[in-house]
């Protein structure tokens, strides 16, 4: 089967895109007090520290930077054949502080929730926040984004897939089309 | 690579990069053990009973905590030989079981194969906590998740293990584990001790201690059972203390940096002189610790994945 | 009553019998061996294709009868006994009660000659009850029909006792049949002890433990110039000791099973309780020994040792699992397997299974010269078949061969010239 694709952000456009995100978190927390971002991987860990320099770069202030991984906290257990356990590492706590949850695509909400899941199990923060760089829709569970990088309508069967280099700085958005 | 096996009956079918896996998964789960809140919701809904024939407390104690902090339920069950003496077999006890629906069985059993007897026969799962002398899979992968959090790496570590070699299950698995991960594993004990064609399975016979750990990176002491004094194969615990105790001179001829390891639990002023029982180099502890994180990452193994397709 | 078994391949080693013969058997005795025989009005049996044998003779099985029947019986056994072509039987005497007096003696014979499909020549035991210290009345149970006298599993342990059983059983001309093992080397242990035992995790029997009391055991017999026969050789040891015996002129014979011939300590991974027997299945070395024996004639006889349990007594742990194997209905492939590997002759083979035994037994069987009763075994060497649970006549199914497919069986087995088994 031929397989289409379609580049949906360059290089460029992702980093503009993070500015901006970047730009409306620091805008709507006022600030940068009290704020950790944690990355969900592996994707959403990667852009996760590209977000969290810009951030540093703009209020000239260290945040925390964490991330987390879901797989201990998902829904599909029994029907998963690739049982790979990542590592967690949230060397901070997370009572009273302003969660800037991170990942590449949000899609049916599922992986947001368990990251959210396990994020309440180290503590209680004062609020969770969700930063997405693709929103793609076909949502499951009542979840949605506080800083989006780009709405994409998709069709289910069609793919989408956030390429990064071996420095895990991102490179392209695609669209596979199948 | 993924792994999900339907049983963990033993080191032996397992190959080197499912061992490997098992170990990183079981370094995924660590950090659950050191939060405020120790536990995940992975294996919720599922039931696990731990089954036991034979007294055990640290065994049992570390999979149970492994399933709780995983969210399964846990059951004990002690069922010593009690049911053996009202006329039930294993079979009749394991199908009684059964029929409650357990998604694990957490065996240890007296009797060499027991564990495999129980999974030709149910439909659910079965993990060996410790079956006779033949295997202790969930020991083995502990020992060798702490050597590597000690050494960084197995491959070309030199393993030395004495004592009771014929009537130790944690050695065979050992052997098979530490092998397969590269290791050079030399073992000693005294002669009535030493089962034959033990170096088929993957290691090097001495006759005594002291040439079995020169030049070690880890030294494991196995625990000498004290029935087995005037049985005709040890004369007497004070003998054995001398010849196969460790004591620190005998520890200097390890390396340096050698690692000291025990199974447990200890008898302290026999294998483990008290004064290595209290040295800097035995890990013990952390081979404890490490228990839960292993048995933590063999529980959700064995419960994920689809095994339809396995059955 | 006239049978004529025409046109078979007649193999009678005691007679040096070989070749293409007609055999006619009136009134269940054999009444001519020749080509072309013309018998106008007998019943005739088509051998063509077919060899045909003397009955076979098993030297060692356990009928459980009396006293457990649960596991087999002498009508189930001797049914057994004819699938397998086998017509004459000789019975360990570990039954309950145990066969040590007159009484149960009878019991057995009588039984069979009513109701078995084979003859049953019973062993009685060394010792009264085999508890090893008081010698059974042998004149009287020899005189009985017991052709043997053994304490089978529960071997003689006292030096003295053996000796004094050795001596008194020779005194009516009887064979001793020894278990030979060290009980104290034994010591509680599952299978052979070796490798596969280390790595099973599984108490070791050593074959010390055979070869040690197969020494003493010759040892006596050559003190007490009396007849000892060694069951169930298995080790390459205890072959060694009775081919250097042979050699000295003790009068000592051996048996050796299908089992022991075939299977390494190999078939117990996998905790398969139906490789679990005693003895134990032991190395390669020891297979290829008792190989050895048989094709130079240190053994003397291929007897099955036939060991029927109940399934609830082999479903458990194998270390709790008890000993033993059914045998006597593949008896005949894995001896022919043997000729078809070249270690034994056809004629060497029949000779293992008929006149061999029969001579150690004392038995006018085993031979189809005129005048012998006609037990007859017509085999189909080259008919492969399945050994399946559902279609074994003994009333136990523990064996290692279930759903292993066997090359020649028993067609058709005659006992003093009546049909007891047909193969359709």
């Amino acid at each position: 089967m031929a397989t289409e694709t379609i580049e949906i952000l360059d290089k460029n456009g992702i980093d503009r895109a993070l500015t901006r995100i970047a730009h409306e978190i620091l805008e709507k927390n006022k600030g940068i007090d009290d704020l950790v971002v944690i990355g969900i991987r592996t994707g959403g860990a990667y852009l996760a520290a590209g977000l969290h320099e810009k951030l540093v770069d703009i209020e000239r202030q260290d945040v925390p930077l964490g991330m987390i991984d879901v797989t201990m906290y998902r829904d599909d257990i029994a029907s998963r054949s690739d049982l790979q356990v990542g590592q967690t590492d949230i060397r901070f706590p997370v009572s009273g502080k302003k969660i800037i949850l991170v990942d590449d695509v949000l899609f049916t909400g599922r992986t947001i929730r368990a990251a959210m899941e396990a994020v309440m199990d180290l503590g209680r923060p004062q609020t969770i926040q969700l930063a997405i760089l693709i929103d793609r829709g076909h949502r499951e569970l009542p979840i949605r984004p506080d800083y989006i990088g780009r709405n994409l309508p998709t069709a289910r069967n069609e793919q989408i897939k956030v390429n990064f280099d071996e420095r895990n700085n991102p490179q392209a958005v695609l669209l596979l089309r199948s | 690579m993924s792994f999900n096996p339907k049983h963990v009956l033993g080191i032996k079918e397992l190959s080197q990069e499912e061992i490997t896996f098992i170990l990183d998964t079981a370094g995924s789960f660590k950090e659950i053990n050191t939060r405020d809140i120790k536990k995940v919701p992975t294996l919720r809904g599922k039931t696990i009973v731990n089954l036991f024939f034979e007294a055990s407390t640290r065994t049992r104690t570390s999979f149970e905590i492994a399933g709780k902090r995983l969210s399964a339920d846990t059951v004990n069950i002690s069922a010593s030989s009690s049911s053996v003496v009202k006329g039930e077999t294993l079979e009749d006890t394991a199908q009684n079981i059964e029929a409650m629906h357990p998604d694990i069985i957490v065996m240890r059993h007296s009797a060499s194969g027991a564990c495999h007897y129980l999974a030709e026969r149910l439909r659910c799962s079965v993990v060996n906590a410790g079956d006779g002398t033949h295997e202790h899979p969930s020991q083995a992968l502990l020992d060798a998740f702490t050597i590597r959090q000690h050494k960084g790496e197995i491959n070309g570590l030199t393993v030395a293990i004495i004592g009771d070699i014929t009537h130790s299950r944690v050695v065979r698995s050992n052997i098979y584990c530490l092998s397969k991960l590269g290791a050079n594993v030399r073992v000693a004990g005294p002669g009535t001790m030493l089962p034959p064609g033990l170096e088929k399975m993957g290691c090097t016979i001495f006759k005594n201690i002291e040439d079995a750990i020169s030049g070690a990176d880890c030294v494991m002491m196995l625990r000498i059972q004290r029935e087995r004094q005037g049985a005709s194969l040890i004369p007497s615990v004070r003998e054995y203390a001398r010849f196969f105790g460790l004591n620190e001179q005998k520890l200097k001829l390890a390396k340096e940096d050698a690692i000291v390891m025990h199974p447990g639990p200890i008898n302290r002023g026999v294998e483990l002189a008290s004064a290595v029982a209290d040295g800097a180099q035995n890990v013990i502890l952390d081979q404890v610790e490490n228990g839960v994180a292993v048995r933590m990452a063999l529980l959700y193994l064995v419960a994920g994945g689809d095994k339809l397709q396995q059955n | 009553m006239k049978i004529l078994v025409k046109s078979g391949r007649v193999v009678d080693p005691k007679n040096a019998i070989d070749e293409k013969l007609d055999v006619l058997i009136v009134d269940g005795k054999i009444a001519e061996v020749a080509s072309n025989i013309d018998a106008g009005d007998a019943e005739i049996i088509n051998a063509a294709g077919l060899l045909v044998t003397p009955g076979l003779i098993d030297m060692h099985v356990h009928l459980r009868d009396p006293g457990l029947e649960y596991k087999e019986d002498i009508i189930t056994g001797t049914k057994a006994a004819a699938a397998g072509g086998v017509t004459s039987v000789a019975c360990m005497p570990n039954t309950k009660p145990v066969i040590d007096n007159l009484a149960v003696v009878r019991y057995v014979i009588a039984k069979a000659r009513e109701q078995g499909s084979a003859n049953v020549f019973p062993i009685a035991s060394v010792t009264q009850g085999m508890k090893g210290d008081l010698l059974s009345e042998m004149g009287e149970l020899k005189e009985g029909g017991c052709v043997g006298f053994s304490d089978d599993g529960l071997p003689v342990k006292d030096g003295e006792m053996m000796r004094r059983a050795l001596e008194y059983a020779n005194t009516f001309d009887a064979p001793i049949f020894s278990h030979a093992e060290d009980l104290s080397l034994v010591a509680g242990g599952a299978m052979n002890e070796g490798p596969v035992s280390t790595e099973l995790g599984l108490k070791g029997i050593p074959w010390v433990a055979e070869d040690a009391a197969t020494a003493r055991d010759i040892m006596l017999a050559e003190f007490t110039a009396a007849r000892l026969h060694v069951c169930h050789v298995s080790t390459r040891g205890s072959v060694e000791l009775v081919r250097q015996a042979k050699a000295r002129g003790v009068r000592v014979t051996c048996e050796a099973t299908p089992h022991h011939f075939t299977l390494t300590d190999e078939a117990v991974r996998g905790y398969d309780t139906n490789a679990k027997m005693n003895p134990p299945l032991r190395s390669q070395q020891d297979v290829d020994a008792v190989r050895e024996g048989l094709k130079d004639g240190t053994i003397d006889a291929i007897a099955t040792d036939h060991a029927p349990h109940h399934h609830d007594e082999k479903n458990v742990e194998f270390a709790i699992a008890l000993n033993g194997i059914i045998g006597l209905e593949t008896l005949l492939p894995l001896t022919l397997k043997l000729v078809g590997e070249k270690v034994l002759t056809l004629s060497q083979a029949v000779a293992l299974m008929t006149c061999n035994p029969a001579a150690i037994l004392g038995i006018d069987r085993g031979s189809l010269a005129v005048g012998c009763v006609a037990d007859m075994t017509l085999i189909n060497p080259n008919r492969e078949w399945t050994v399946e649970a559902s279609e074994l006549q003994s009333k136990s199914k523990n064996s290692p061969w279930i759903g292993t497919t066997m090359k020649g069986c028993a067609v058709r087995t005659l006992l003093a010239g009546k049909t007891v088994f047909e193969r359709s």
